[in-house]
């Protein structure tokens, strides 16, 4: 009992901490990409423009929500729902924390720790392209629906190479519980060191899976208008939008986690959240500079770039760190 | 693949050296921009040292409107008390500054420099019928011109400065001759 409400409230903290949050990953993003681009930026709500999310949920919350005559009656509504909850979901399972003590009662900083964590990392992620698919299918518009075919072909394309780069670190680490792995990494070093070809090919699929530019060809405006999302209005675009913004936090917290340590500092300096939240930051600011650099890819180009490049790549890391950790562990 | 690579990373560099510029937009209502000396803006017409208009009602201007945005009646100055030094005058003179392009047309076309394109460009204003100009607002654009003006975010209307144009008030021809191309011709006013 005591577990189940413990449970409930780490995750309603986790929910509110992330939508909080993602709304300041939109103004971060925005005055970041305008600094990239010699521009101001949104100043105008609040000192420094702070207010600017909180305007835009409030506009997006009394928007109209239009249907579509043509829209699938039950799915269209329901779509980016699912987007949101397994966006949200996936984060269940990161330790933000080591183990605290508060009255006598030692909590642990995580909603839920369990042994096949990083499978669920990727199963729940991946349960988020069926709001894309969906959404895209059900609301009968062409532009939605050549949006959610991009966007799902895309993510199971990626995810191969997101999985692989993922089973990189499994095996040094020899655990699949998101908490030990973080452990291990406190009396060795964080695994980027290990595995930087997993680092590099887990971070480019993770880019690709949250559809964000230089792969963000399921909602290329310049071709599809919005993509999977064009018939999408008020709160249930701004659902949509959350949902891309939280899984953006997620990747982020999944890279600094299983390949930097997670809330652990450099050599265990001041171990603690802060730590998850300045490398969660560190990589927020990667995905804009990303987004300011680069075009977006072809289609041909973006399948090459994951059959013919990832893939392999992640293929010959992951025979390198068998072999190699056979021969450790044999030898040790 | 190195070139490649090499080149990927020159890209991310350039887009981050370029943080360190300072921006080139401007926080528009509180920051104006320089103007360019002859930059075209809202209309005015001048006056000799000695008072008089200038403006000898010729009607050139308005014949040399592309938008036919510019009303002209001319009438003959009284010897005695002549308003412009020219034989005649322009007795009414307005601008339909919703028409207008400001291509600068009717500077060009004035034989005594009377018209001229000024600075101001915040021409804003909530009635269609205020954008008709009438000669006293273009003689004096100081009176006029900086206090008729009206942002979304930074309203500096005040309520003393505007002018009030009473329900009846006659809108002048421009106006009325300028009926949108919506309406069928039996229905337009004559000119």
């Amino acid at each position: 009992m005591t577990t189940l409400l413990g449970q409930i409230v780490g995750s309603l903290i986790i929910i509110v901490a992330l939508l909080m949050g993602m709304a300041y990953m939109t103004w971060f993003e925005r005055r970041v990409i305008s600094r990239l681009q010699v521009r101001i930026g949104p100043n105008r709500v609040g000192p420094g423009g702070l207010m600017q999310p909180i305007a835009d949920a409030l506009k997006l919350f009394f928007k109209e929500d239009v249907r579509l005559s043509m829209s699938d009656r039950w799915l269209y509504p329901l779509a980016p729902g699912i987007s949101l909850v397994a966006a949200l979901a996936v984060f269940a399972v990161i330790p933000v924390g080591p183990t605290i003590t508060i009255g006598g009662r030692s909590i642990d900083l995580i909603v839920q720790d369990m042994p096949v964590a990083v499978l669920y990392l990727i199963g729940a992620s991946s349960i988020g392209v069926y709001g894309v698919v969906l959404g895209g299918w059900s609301s009968g518009s062409k532009y939605s629906l050549l949006g959610s075919l991009r966007g799902s072909a895309q993510v199971v394309s990626y995810e191969l190479a997101l999985g692989l780069a993922l089973v990189g670190v499994v095996l040094v680490s020899g655990t699949m519980s998101v908490a030990q792995i973080v452990d291990q990494q406190s009396h060795l070093i964080p695994y980027v060191i290990l595995q930087p070809l997993g680092f590099l090919v887990y971070f480019t699929a993770a880019v690709a899976e949250t559809n964000r530019a230089p792969f963000d060809l399921p909602e290329a405006e310049q071709e599809l208008v919005a993509g999977y999302h064009t018939e999408y209005s008020g709160f249930r675009f701004a659902m949509y939008y959350i949902a891309e913004y939280v899984n953006l936090l997620t990747v982020s917290a999944i890279a600094a986690t299983l390949f930097f340590g997670g809330w652990l500092g450099p050599f265990n300096l001041l171990n603690g959240p802060w730590w998850l939240l300045i490398k969660m930051a560190v990589f927020a600011f990667v995905f804009v500079w990303l987004r300011a650099t680069l075009p977006r890819l072809r289609y041909d180009q973006l399948m090459r770039l994951c059959w013919g490049l990832l893939l392999p790549l992640g293929l010959l890391n992951l025979l390198v760190t068998a072999l190699l950790v056979v021969f450790f562990s044999r030898g040790g | 693949m190195l070139d490649g690579l090499r080149n990927l990373a020159l890209g991310f560099w350039t887009v981050l050296r370029h943080a360190s510029q300072p921006p080139t937009t401007i926080p528009y209502p509180e920051v104006k921009r320089e103007l360019p000396p002859a930059f075209r803006g809202r209309h005015r017409l001048y006056r000799h040292e000695d008072g008089l208009e200038r403006c000898i009602g010729c009607e050139l201007c308005a014949g040399a409107c592309p938008s036919s945005a510019i009303y002209v009646l001319a009438a003959d100055n009284d010897p005695a008390h002549p308003v412009s030094t020219g034989e005649r005058y322009a007795e009414i003179y307005e601008i339909n500054m919703i028409r207008c392009i400001f291509c600068g047309y009717c500077e060009e076309a004035c034989p005594v420099d009377a018209i001229r394109l000024g600075p101001e460009y915040e021409l804003a204003d909530f009635e269609r019928r205020d954008f008709v100009y009438t000669k006293e607002m273009l003689l004096d654009p100081e009176k006029y011109a900086p206090k008729r003006q009206y942002h979304a975010d930074v309203d500096q209307k005040d309520p003393e400065l505007r002018r009030e144009i009473p329900e009846d008030e006659d809108l002048g021809e421009v106006y009325r001759r300028h009926v949108p191309l919506g309406v069928p011709p039996e229905d337009r006013p004559r000119a």
